[in-house]
């Protein structure tokens, strides 16, 4: 069994330690060491989003980032979203758009969302369209998707 | 996926030393956009895995108007197009840094990574050669500067020997009256590889009429990117107009050696290095 590396990193504002080979992915990681199951694999080559996390503030696809390389870093996953009581604007808007159906792109288009809108409170049609080129869903044709992300930047710029 | 080493170096000396012991099985981690997925799928065999982002040479991003810019081997693409001077110099380059995959992957993924990748059809190789960039490289014997345009040998092959790594790029400011310009044919609207892509600069007489000096280069027709240098030199001196660009566009297209593949046939690749050229030249020339 090849040997384990130590890494104290900081998940959704908790410090958290654990330990991982140097080839397990931060998506492998999450899921299989840390059981925050919610990123999801799907391509598992950089191209469906799927996995989208955000690391020390910039949205990243987990499956192409090494878990020993977040030593000391921060991450973000669809689990540090809701509070205990509530969800968060943009998980909100995906439901009351119905933007959503198998689910499974879902937790990453609402990261990448979330990452968006970080950035750039007001975007433009347009503009959430090209952010969102990386997050593939085979269900909905995108527009309820589209639709939600606007919901939310309305809700949560107000 | 193949089990290896991972170590984060701290100084360029401390990777070159570990690139030196550990030969072909010892590779660079940067963004990790392609490396990560070509271990994973087994195209390419690495024992030990050396991240440089922890190098403070490797970080730099330092742009002067009269320097020009230097770019550290692991700045990540968003942080290229996030300062409006860089945008302002090299907007061939930015054009490159703002298509290469989504959002995700420009988040990781660098200029530097992109040109050690060595692909074909890299984005951001095109510009850097008509922007004149430089790589400096560091090695077991101290540190050489190479074009880089002789900086790609073959697909996924660079001109780096062992124990060498890219360091940064240095791009010389631009002259005045002059402007870049970077495009590829896709038949979607983002997240693809080029079938071809063409990248220009120009260089305009302060009247803006006559072309001072002018550099194309190509992507994905041939096995390493080109620097269509015949076609770069014919134009030098000519008075800006379509009978110039268009033989600069057939001379571009008479170095092109496409293969035909998934992506596109020779046919279609060598007609649109024509297109695209001239789109580029033209495109340079109207952001002058």
């Amino acid at each position: 069994m090849a040997r384990k590396s130590h890494v104290q990193t900081t998940i959704n504002g908790e410090t958290v330690e654990f330990l991982c080979e140097s080839r397990q992915s931060l998506l492998e990681v999450l899921r299989d060491e840390l059981y925050l199951t919610g990123a999801k694999e799907g391509c598992n080559n950089g191209n469906c989003g799927a996995c989208s996390v955000i690391l020390d503030g910039r949205l990243v696809n987990s499956c192409l980032v090494l878990g020993v390389e977040t030593e000391g870093r921060s991450v973000e996953t669809i689990e540090g979203l809701a509070e205990p009581d509530k969800l968060h604007p943009i998980q909100d808007a995906f439901l009351e758009n119905a933007a959503l159906q198998c689910g499974i792109c879902t937790p990453g288009f609402i990261m990448s969302a979330k990452a968006l809108l970080d950035s750039n409170p007001n975007p433009t049609e347009h503009e959430i369209r090209y952010w969102l080129a990386g997050n593939l869903c085979r269900c909905t044709g995108y527009d309820k998707i589209v639709k939600a992300v606007m919901d939310a930047a309305q809700e949560t710029s107000a | 996926m193949q089990d290896f080493s991972y170590v984060s170096a701290q100084t360029v000396s401390e990777a070159v030393s570990l690139l030196d012991e550990n030969g072909e099985k010892a590779r660079i981690l940067a963004g990790g956009t392609d490396l990560i997925v070509q271990v994973r799928e087994a195209r390419r065999d690495v024992g030990l895995m050396i991240d440089v982002k922890s190098i403070p040479e490797v970080n730099v991003l330092d742009y002067d108007d009269d320097a020009g810019l230097t770019l550290g081997a692991a700045v990540e693409c968003y942080k290229i197009y996030a300062v409006d001077a860089i945008c302002n110099a090299y907007p061939g380059l930015i054009d490159a840094t703002k298509i290469i995959g989504g959002t995700a992957i420009q988040g990781r993924a660098g200029v530097g990574g992109n040109l050690c990748n060595a692909s074909p059809a890299a984005d951001c190789i095109p510009p850097l050669i008509v922007l004149g960039a430089t790589c400096v490289i560091a090695g077991p014997n101290g540190e050489r500067e190479l074009p880089v345009e002789h900086f790609c040998t073959g697909p996924g092959q660079t001109a780096l020997e062992k124990g060498e790594m890219l360091v940064s790029l240095k791009i010389p400011a631009p002259a005045s009256n002059s402007s870049s310009f970077y495009l590829r044919f896709i038949p979607r609207n983002e997240m693809d590889i080029a079938v071809v892509g063409a990248g220009a600069s120009v260089t305009l007489d302060a009247a803006k009429q006559t072309i001072v000096s002018a550099r194309i280069a190509l992507a994905a027709v041939a096995p390493t990117p080109l620097f269509a240098e015949e076609a770069s030199e014919l134009l030098a001196g000519r008075e800006v107009s379509d009978a110039a660009i268009d033989e600069a566009a057939q001379a571009a297209q008479a170095i092109a050696r496409p293969i035909s593949d998934m992506r596109g046939t020779a046919e279609q690749r060598t007609h649109l290095v024509g297109v695209l050229t001239r789109r580029a030249l033209n495109g340079a020339i109207q952001r002058i």
